[in-house]
């Protein structure tokens, strides 16, 4: 008796699927998404419409440095993956280094911002309708930056113990996905919050 | 029913453990299993549990409703039972039931060991499971500090301003929003696993165009709620930050709307619903040629029909907010949006018809169960095509009509295929056939029941009955029709009750199922009954949409006439 169900014409050759990290971090980006979809949506509907002020005029000033930090990050993560596939354990830990220090970067400029926006010009999230949508649109995207940098970070400490080798870059590819959708994210931001909403 | 052609070759290669005495042991064994079955069948334990809660609850409501002026219940605690009925049932009762059967069924059909992310899919069980119990937990914990508060009374889409803490003291509204912020963190993590399981977990010979069509439909489904669950979450988190951090999204006196709420609510409101009911379809897929001895018809067409709903459907969701004053051109575009969503719709119950016509139907209750829902759902649709219009729309809104016409849905085509998908795959799940005899009972009870209840509620909504309300006065003309309607639900609960009966009794003393008790074609029934851990000893191969027709007859398969393009294999599995 054979040991499973032989079926007539079976398929020969290579069975090949897609991998279900990357798979699975596709659908959680975009579920991840359709949330942020749902902020931008509210910030650009209450655009003009806080019935006192500030508004985004008066307060917001350009992020460009740290802008310009995260979205270069990106090619650091990518950087990171393609020396890990290469089994370059060092570049890869510099790489990953220098992502987590630039992701730092911003995140410091978003705390810097904000304390001058709170302390200096006034606007918390209570204050009007900008303060609100502002806030948490920043702030949602702001606690994926946090996320993303303590996975980044664990990834830097398994790889300066030398515990993260060829076989794991899938693993950091499907991270890097991650860290690659959270720089997307904050193009739109940058431009709706920016240089549209302005 | 016996098997009529013994050819499943059925390997079981677990070593028999020694059975378990100690209750911990077996509570420590579900607590930490990632088993997809085992979880799936904890969602289903977990879902009929909160069933026969939610419908305790609808059935206070209707001794209230059974005569006018009655005070059976106060409003407070009236406005408390539909809210909690209401919320329990979607994201309780409807989901997890989904998520569950999806749960046990898609990796046993594709012919994996598990799903893609085990431990991911216990995380996702047990964070909706807490959900719940918060959600039910604020009958005690929602007091706050104010002494003000019990269970949720905001209705189950919670308009805004109600919502606001000027006019929702206590807790009560903020258990509601967690208990669903939680539940929604565990549909996306389950709908997640669905999609990778689905995508790279096949097995060899499985392509897309040979995936059962169930596995299709929960595919679909699972897209869709990454699109759905996502701005529901999104919502949720602002009414929190109105809530508790004082901003303004929701507060009109700030210059917020109330209006978006109802869009954001409805954005994934409307495609819910048809979340509920593709899985509800794809029972039927697998179900109606089983018992009609036929494949199914229309494989490609169905598959492009579940593709075309589950696009339209993001697209429809303002038709809850005719009333609201959008303006001419945004009605026009949500009626239109609305309407064709009943091509697709019909496409597949012209298929499903197609499948039984000229096929050697079985009576079996859950084909019984499956035409039931086949007709009660064309009824849902077509009330559905009333209401997609406008300007009837704006006489019938929030009337009974409405409640009448959603429930038609989700209980005459939703649930009816539920327990049919119960009544079939009870075999694969306990290792017993349900009795036939008692789901004969609880068929034709449940069948009056609905039809006393769900028909006749029609008429009280247009003759202006509005929803939600907690009595009425006597000269009104409701009350004949009202009492009809609390008539079938208490027949209702009775066919659910001989159900529940029938799922425990048939447990213990259930006639011994076997591999494959209905003669089918999916590769499920492959397996033991109940299948062991690891499902499959040796990974199957398939060459064609109904694997186990292949081998029951392998004189005339069914590759010899699917398309099947042998040159094209190494592109097109993807």
């Amino acid at each position: 008796m054979s040991t499973s169900a032989v079926i007539p014409n079976e398929p020969s050759g290579d069975w090949q699927l897609p991998s279900k990290g990357i798979v699975g971090m596709v659908c959680l980006i975009i579920a991840e998404a359709a949330i942020f979809i749902i902020f931008v949506v509210a910030y650009i509907f209450y655009l003009g419409k806080s019935a006192t002020g500030p508004i985004p005029r008066d307060v917001l000033e350009l992020p460009i440095v740290t802008t310009i930090c995260l979205l270069s990050s990106s090619f650091t993560v990518h950087a990171a993956v393609s020396a890990l596939r290469h089994n370059n354990r060092k570049m890869c830990s510099i790489w990953l280094a220098a992502t987590v220090l630039l992701g730092s970067i911003f995140l410091a400029g978003t705390a810097h911002e904000w304390y001058h926006l709170i302390y200096a010009r006034g606007l918390t999230i209570r204050t009007n309708l900008f303060g609100t949508t502002f806030y948490s649109l920043v702030g949602l995207h702001a606690s994926h930056v946090i996320i993303g940098l303590l996975m980044l970070s664990i990834a830097l400490w398994f790889s300066l113990r030398g515990e993260m080798g060829e076989e794991h870059s899938e693993k950091l590819e499907v991270l890097s996905l991650y860290w690659h959708f959270v720089d997307a994210v904050w193009v739109i931001v940058f431009s709706v919050v920016y240089v549209f909403g302005r | 029913m016996a098997t009529q052609t013994p050819i499943t070759e059925v390997v079981d290669l677990t070593a028999p453990k020694p059975p378990k005495h100690l209750w911990l042991e077996v509570a420590h064994d579900w607590v930490t299993t990632v088993d997809h079955k085992k979880i799936g069948l904890m969602y289903m334990g977990f879902a009929l549990f909160f069933l026969l809660v939610a419908g305790f609850q609808v059935l206070l409501i209707r001794i209230q409703l059974f005569v006018p002026n009655n005070d059976f219940v106060s409003p407070e605690v009236f406005n408390r039972l539909f809210t909690m009925h209401g919320t329990t049932m979607v994201f309780f009762v409807g989901m997890p039931l989904l998520f569950g059967l999806g749960n046990y069924l898609v990796p046993l059909m594709i012919g994996a060991r598990d799903m893609a992310f085990p431990r991911l899919n216990a995380f996702s069980f047990w964070i909706s499971a807490f959900g719940g119990i918060l959600l039910y937990f604020s009958y005690i914990g929602s007091d706050g500090l104010y002494g003000a508060g019990s269970a949720p009374n905001v209705g189950w889409f919670a308009y805004a301003p109600l919502t606001s803490p000027a006019f929702s003291r206590g807790n009560s509204t903020d258990y509601w929003i967690i208990a669903l912020l939680l539940t929604g963190i565990g549909t996306i993590g389950t709908s997640l696993n669905i999609v990778a399981t689905t995508i790279s977990m096949r097995c060899p010979g499985m392509k897309m165009s040979r995936l059962p069509l169930l596995v299709w439909l929960y595919l679909v489904t699972a897209f869709m709620v990454f699109i759905a669950v996502g701005p529901l979450t999104a919502a949720q988190i602002m009414l929190l930050f109105d809530r508790f951090l004082g901003s303004h999204f929701f507060d009109t006196q700030a210059g917020g709307s109330a209006v978006l709420w109802m869009h954001f609510f409805w954005i994934f409101g409307h495609p819910e619903v048809y979340i509920l009911v593709l899985p509800a379809f794809g029972f039927a897929n697998e179900i109606i040629p089983v018992f009609s001895r036929k494949a199914i018809f229309g494989y490609p067409a169905m598959v492009a029909a579940t593709v075309g709903i589950g696009f339209i459907s993001m697209s429809v969701w303002a038709h809850h907010m005719f009333t609201v004053g959008m303006g001419a051109n945004a009605n026009t575009f949500f009626v239109l949006a609305t309407m064709a969503i009943a091509v697709p719709t019909g496409i597949k119950i012209f298929n499903w018809l197609a499948t039984l016509w000229g096929g050697q139907i079985r009576f079996t209750v859950a084909m019984m169960f499956a035409i039931g829902f086949l007709f009660q759902f064309l009824i849902a649709g077509l009330t559905g095509i009333m209401l997609s219009s406008a300007p009837f729309d704006w006489q019938v809104h929030n009337t009974y009509f409405v409640v009448a016409h959603f429930h038609y849905v989700l209980v005459g085509a939703i649930l009816f295929m539920i327990f049919s998908a119960f009544y079939y795959w009870y075999p694969k799940m306990s290792g017993r056939m349900l009795s036939e005899r008692l789901g004969k009972w609880h068929f034709w009870l449940f069948l009056i029941g609905f039809h006393l209840t769900f028909d006749f509620m029609h008429i009280p909504g247009l003759l202006g009955m509005p929803r939600r309300i907690y009595t009425y006065e006597a000269d009104r003309g409701w009350m004949i029709w009202n009492m009809i309607v609390s008539t079938g639900a208490f027949v209702q609960a009775v066919g659910v009750t001989i159900f529940v009966y029938n799922l425990i009794h048939s447990y213990f003393k259930g006639e011994i199922a076997g591999a494959d008790p209905w003669d089918a074609w999916t590769l499920e029934w492959t397996t033991t009954s109940p299948p062991p851990a690891y499902n499959f000893a040796k990974i199957p191969s398939v060459g064609s949409r109904r694997p186990l027709w292949d081998l029951k007859h392998p004189e005339d398969p069914d590759s010899n006439y699917e398309f099947n393009d042998s040159t094209a294999d190494e592109e097109s599995y993807r």
